[in-house]
């Protein structure tokens, strides 16, 4: 489903389940709240996260085949749907909340809420040969949960920008991506965003940042999304190392 | 500490001494006892520019002083931390323009200070703007995340200003839209400010509808720097 690995003061979390494309559906759900919860338990000052996944998906969003199996078109296939919206909903918070620096390393598609997985990441880098970002909803005939909106607005600093994304379903490269904002730089190949991303990485956990301070700072950026969330300030005694 | 000088219809508030205009307990009362001068002098008409001397805008809170009180240096920062919120709501209610030349590094608190101003013009050869609290293990307060997002606009600004330590020269700050104009030389930059301030006296606004007009704007900002009173009232 998931696979989480500390190689040095980073911790490699890989989408391994959810078939080729990484759907999320609830045990991949869960086994991703299972790393982020031992990479929390683990983390010292100066960790980082690198989210990847393999293959040519980086997640393509909920498993939509699976709420349709319930029944297409009926409320039980509706309530899976809910279903996996509320359970993914904390793996977000998890995130924003994660007290260490984040990167998602892009190389494959990341839609819908595969999207929303990737923007919960504090950095995030992409191919740019191939895949694309891609609010799918409005394609599908669906809307966007909350905390899928307040992400967006978190993360997606233009109103043009969060126009063409949210209504207009446009599937984004990774170049115009970074023109437009929204993710941090593009690379010409799946292992030159990897290579990227342990450099990146390792340049942040150089600073050895106290991980709880990185936190509350992260969670008082975005307050619109952490209400949402349910994440609360909590006050943060300072240390001697000043 | 610092000095209140008029010129014409411009007040010109200057971080004196040639050290780093930590924000202590003195440094901040001289701040905020300035400003209330400004605030019951000021003609229909005014500005006000702030400045400093030496290679220093403001290096942040005193943390020395927090020190110097024995381990529990909790209570010292949140004194300093409480009066400088104070500054920023006198900043944000203040009926005229305001414009910071900075001349010197701004840093932590002392970046909070100068992006509270509606304008900043910074020296381009030396000097960065740096939210250093990340590299020091300082936390930040809500409210003083809150003055960084309500004065810079991109979302990978933000990341970087407050999540990477990161260090801005005058050129990137005015990239991100939160530096006017950058010039050679502190002298230069003095003048810059006061060139500005002349331009924004000749529209003749009144102050206080400036006052109440910016207020509107910073709203979210005024709720979030009266939250955290409350807030950290309630734990006492």
């Amino acid at each position: 489903m998931c696979t989480l690995e500390k190689r040095g003061d980073i911790f490699y979390l890989t989408l391994t389940g959810g078939g080729e494309e990484h759907r999320l559906n609830p045990t991949v759900i869960a086994s991703l709240r299972s790393a982020l919860r031992e990479a929390r338990e683990q983390s010292t000052r100066g960790s980082a996260l690198i989210t990847v996944a393999d293959g040519k998906f980086f997640s393509n969003g909920f498993d939509l085949a699976w709420a349709q199996a319930a029944g297409p078109g009926t409320a039980a296939a509706r309530d899976r749907l809910d279903h996996m919206v509320s359970l993914f909903k904390p793996v977000v918070a998890d995130l924003v909340s994660l007290p260490m620096p984040t990167i998602a390393a892009l190389t494959g598609h990341a839609a819908a809420a595969g999207m929303v997985l990737a923007l919960s990441h504090d950095y995030v880098l992409m191919r740019s040969d191939r895949g694309v970002l891609y609010m799918s909803e409005l394609d599908i005939g669906l809307t966007f949960p909350d905390y899928f909106t307040a992400i967006m607005r978190s993360k997606v600093g233009s109103p043009a920008a969060r126009r063409d994304v949210m209504l207009k379903a446009a599937k984004l490269r990774a170049t115009e991506a970074v023109a437009m904002g929204i993710i941090d730089s593009a690379y010409d190949s799946a292992q030159a965003v990897l290579e990227a991303a342990v450099r990146l990485g390792g340049e942040l956990v150089k600073r050895k940042w106290n991980g709880e301070i990185y936190a509350e700072i992260r969670k008082a950026l975005y307050p619109e999304l952490c209400g949402m969330l349910g994440l609360t300030n909590k006050v943060v005694v300072a240390s001697s190392r000043l | 500490m610092c000095s209140l000088e008029k010129r014409g219809n411009l007040f010109i508030l200057t971080l004196t001494g040639s050290d780093e205009h930590r924000l202590n307990p003195t440094l901040l009362d001289a701040i905020k006892s300035a400003l209330h001068r400004v605030r019951s002098e000021a003609t229909a008409s005014s500005a006000l520019i702030t400045t400093a001397h030496g290679k220093f805008f403001s290096n942040g809170l005193d943390l020395d002083w927090a020190k110097s009180g024995g381990p529990e240096i909790n209570p010292r920062i949140q004194l300093m931390g409480s009066k400088l919120r104070s500054i920023v709501k006198d900043l944000i209610s203040l009926p005229l323009p305001t414009i910071a030349a900075v001349t010197g590094h701004a840093s932590a608190a002392g970046m909070i200070f100068v992006v509270s101003h509606d304008y900043v013009v910074m020296r381009r050869d030396r000097g960065f703007l740096y939210m250093s609290e990340l590299d020091v293990d300082l936390p930040i307060p809500p409210w003083a995340t809150a003055v960084i997002r309500a004065k810079i606009g991109p979302a990978a600004a933000l990341r970087d200003v407050l999540l990477r330590s990161a260090k801005l020269t005058a050129a990137e700050a005015a990239k991100l839209g939160i530096v006017e104009s950058a010039h050679d030389g502190a002298e230069e930059t003095v003048r810059a400010a006061v060139r500005l301030g002349e331009e924004l006296l000749r529209r003749k606004w009144d102050g206080h509808v400036y006052g109440q007009i910016r207020m509107e704007m910073f709203s979210d900002l005024l709720r979030a720097l009266d939250f955290s009173e409350n807030h950290v009232a309630s734990r006492l």
